[in-house]
């Protein structure tokens, strides 16, 4: 396809890759396996040398994602940790990150167990409260990096008021748009420098590939980005390049449908008897409702809700029987989350319970499935 | 999961087996193994990758389950599937198909077919009474495409059905178009329903792939020993992709309806359009019958330009669309029907059915349809 800034998300999504091998005219554009490249002639190259510093499949999706999140440059990796690492690599022994409490338990884990080691420090702080980031900050302070919605709880922070706070203070703005996608959330435009996603979860959305996604704004950090990856190498295989390719252009479909099943589940939970709260940004009693309302299109697939025990939690996930109990988000299958015992494990117990992630907490990744078979199924497992 | 008791959504993104019952994986594995190890020298429920494969068990057991059939079977392309399908005639057998029958398979049954000493009777099979004076002793099936490709002639399946029954004959039916999402042959007394699963089903045009499926238990016993003993079975890898296609048709073959009805009536008030063929439209010939045995007008219309020397520069200035044959993928696919979808069947036989050098058919995609729009009336 020709480039064209006037055609929407939906038909860019769709034809990603087309057009773009131009000897055959071949609608999916091909998987190159290659590892390395041949050479014309000494001192001359055809723009590919070896796949870890690019590849053909890869640059196509890498192309992709920079302009559905309105970005100069993407980079994928082979994991969404893969690509939070990479970015914290982008720091220096001495710097301190200011990083949202409610977070994925993976980026807390490598936070406090890889990178402290390497001289990084961080603060977690509740990022909905702007006052709450202003006042962690020090002078050794380079980047905030927010989750918003958050996991499990999802609150949502104010993309362009931390944004803002970041210019004043000259830090680096990141937020991670996993679970939102640029279809309904697009934090560059709101401001912010690098937006991270584990791309194993909605852009990939079938739960069979792992992939990490780093978009950012300007040229110059992609090129750092860049620089990065090439240099630790921790890229997305061709295969899976071209397997997320493929799905994301079913993406606007799926986030469509996830967000009008999770607002159903959601309103449902919320009647349940069994079911003591339900924490969805897209319900009107919930604290970022507004918020969202205004820095989003749509509420997304993801949801979390409390049962009155943790024994009827425990009593949900194994009389379960068509969404599945296991980790990770984002799929066409419905999938349900313990994430005291599973995303959020390495976060301490005494934190993890001050937050609210205790054991009758269950987070719910709404599928693309008929909504009353989903919920016919939370009904008998409450039961 | 027991999918039977699932709504139409549901089973299409749990199929057969949601997860992995050695590992729980979310993911149906890609078997790529070719033999199984024979535990004590004795055969397990697979034992060559040929006879089958859990990756192509999985897409086999998904379309049985979608088109209410008992078991399915995936080739390696629908030409595959036709081809696989109509073993279940032999030597000395007749065969009546429509006149207006997709190209390949048009091909298929008049070149390969009469050479395995099967005849072929191609006839306006939306007449009952030219498929009655058809039959001779020697008939024993009926091949049916409804809607037809790419004037969209509707088929009544329920009285060809009815017929084939009352004289002993089999009916199958290439339900490429619409898919199980939109029309339910089996349910309709159709005895094998085919798919080119290339197109809806795997919906990405990325894979190649064929589907047959049969609600008889002694048909699927002949189709499961023909399958194994002629061998176009359908890879690991790309049962593994169909499977993951299905999973998203709804979603795919709902937006691109809703799109293709939309464009089909702005091209109707078209200057430069002679005619619209879309089930959708109001005044659409077969309008009543496609949606007594159909719940949708499907993605796929055609059109006429009122000039021929108009073919050549729409083609050329239109940027969206993919030029090219085939249909069902999420990109849209422009088709100049002369020359591409049905290159093989000579000018006159065209010229007679109607499938002149101006008709274009179009595959809508999920794109915006504004955009497609844009796009199609700058190039008329």
């Amino acid at each position: 396809m020709t480039r064209n800034e006037t055609r929407t998300l939906e038909t860019r999504l769709a034809q990603i890759g087309v057009g773009r091998d131009e000897r055959t005219g071949a609608i999916s554009f091909p998987i190159y396996p290659s590892a390395t490249y041949r050479h014309p002639a000494v001192g001359q190259s055809t723009g590919y040398d070896y796949t870890r510093s690019g590849n053909p499949t890869r640059q196509v999706l890498e192309a992709g994602l920079a302009e559905l999140e309105g970005g100069a440059r993407a980079r994928v990796f082979a994991s969404g940790m893969a690509a939070l690492t990479t970015l914290f690599l982008h720091f220096s022994a001495g710097d301190h990150l200011i990083v949202s409490e409610d977070l994925y338990g993976g980026t807390y884990r490598v936070l406090d167990q890889v990178f402290a080691k390497l001289g990084l420090s961080v603060s977690y702080v509740d990022t909905t409260r702007l006052a709450a980031i202003e006042s962690a900050v020090t002078a050794a302070t380079v980047a905030i990096l927010i989750e918003t919605p958050g996991n499990p709880l999802l609150g949502v922070a104010d993309i362009a008021a931390v944004a803002g706070l970041c210019r004043r203070r000259r830090l680096l703005c990141i937020v991670d748009n996993t679970f939102l996608t640029p279809v309904l959330q697009r934090p560059l435009e709101l401001g912010a420098d690098v937006v991270v996603h584990s791309a194993t979860k909605y852009l990939g959305g079938h739960n069979d590939l792992c992939s990490g996604v780093l978009v950012a704004r300007e040229a110059q950090l992609g090129e750092r980005l860049y620089f990065l990856q090439n240099a630790t190498g921790a890229v997305l295989p061709p295969q899976d390049c071209w397997l997320l390719i493929r799905s994301l252009k079913t993406l606007a479909l799926r986030m469509e449908r996830h967000c009008r099943s999770a607002g159903e589940v959601a309103r449902r939970l919320q009647r349940h008897p069994q079911v003591t709260a339900v924490y969805y940004p897209g319900l009107e009693n919930h604290p970022g409702h507004e918020l969202s309302r205004r820095q989003t299109s749509g509420f997304g697939g993801m949801l979390s809700f409390r049962v009155e025990s943790p024994e009827l939690a425990r009593q949900v996930l194994e009389k379960l029987r068509l969404i599945s109990f296991a980790e990770s988000l984002g799929g066409v299958e419905s999938l349900m989350t313990l994430p005291a015992v599973q995303t959020h494990a390495d976060i301490p117990e005494a934190e993890r319970l001050r937050l609210g992630v205790c054991e009758s907490l269950l987070r719910l990744s709404v599928g693309i499935e008929s909504v009353p078979d989903i919920i016919a199924d939370l009904e008998q497992a409450l039961a | 999961m027991t999918a039977k008791t699932y709504r139409t959504a549901t089973v299409l993104v749990h199929q057969g087996i949601d997860r992995d019952p050695a590992t729980g994986a979310s993911a149906i594995p890609i078997y790529q193994a070719s033999t199984y190890h024979h535990v004590g020298g004795r055969p397990g429920e697979y034992d060559y990758a040929r006879s089958g494969n859990p990756s192509r068990r999985q897409v086999e057991d998904a379309i049985a389950l979608l088109e209410g059939g008992g078991r399915g079977f995936a080739y390696a392309t629908g030409m595959a599937a036709v081809g696989s399908a109509l073993a279940l005639l032999r030597s000395g057998d007749h065969l009546i198909a429509p006149n207006d029958l997709y190209g390949g398979s048009w091909r298929y049954l008049s070149t390969v077919l009469p050479e395995q000493g099967i005849t072929v009777s191609f006839v306006d099979i939306t007449d009952l009474s030219r498929i009655e004076e058809a039959i001779t002793p020697a008939t024993r099936a009926i091949f049916l495409e409804t809607p037809s490709n790419p004037l969209f002639n509707i088929t009544d399946i329920r009285a060809v059905t009815a017929l084939a029954r009352q004289r002993g004959l089999l009916t199958l039916l290439d339900n490429t178009f619409m898919t199980p999402l939109l029309q339910r042959p089996l349910e309709l007394g159709v005895d094998v329903v085919i798919h080119s699963a290339t197109k809806f089903l795997g919906g990405h045009s990325d894979l190649m792939a064929g589907l047959v499926t049969t609600a008889d238990p002694q048909l699927a016993k002949r189709l499961k020993h023909f399958q194994n003993a002629f061998g176009a079975v359908l890879a690991p890898f790309d049962s593994f992709l169909l499977a993951r296609g299905i999973k998203t048709l709804k979603l795919r073959l709902e937006t691109a309806q809703r799109s293709a009805q939309e464009l089909a009536e702005r091209l109707q008030c078209h200057p430069a359009v002679a005619r619209v063929w879309y089930p959708g439209l109001a005044d659409f010939a077969g309008r009543e019958l496609h949606f007594a045995q159909a719940t949708g007008a499907g993605a796929v219309l055609s059109f006429e330009l009122k000039e021929q020397a108009r073919v050549a520069p729409l083609l050329q200035q239109i940027r969206l669309p993919i030029i090219a044959p085939s249909l069902g993928g999420v990109e849209t696919i422009l088709t100049h029907c002369w020359s591409m979808s049905h290159a093989a069947i000579p000018a006159e036989t065209k010229l007679r059915l109607g499938i002149r050098e101006t008709l274009l058919r179009i595959s809508v995609g999920i794109e915006d349809v504004e955009d497609l729009w844009e796009d199609l009336a700058a190039a008329l």
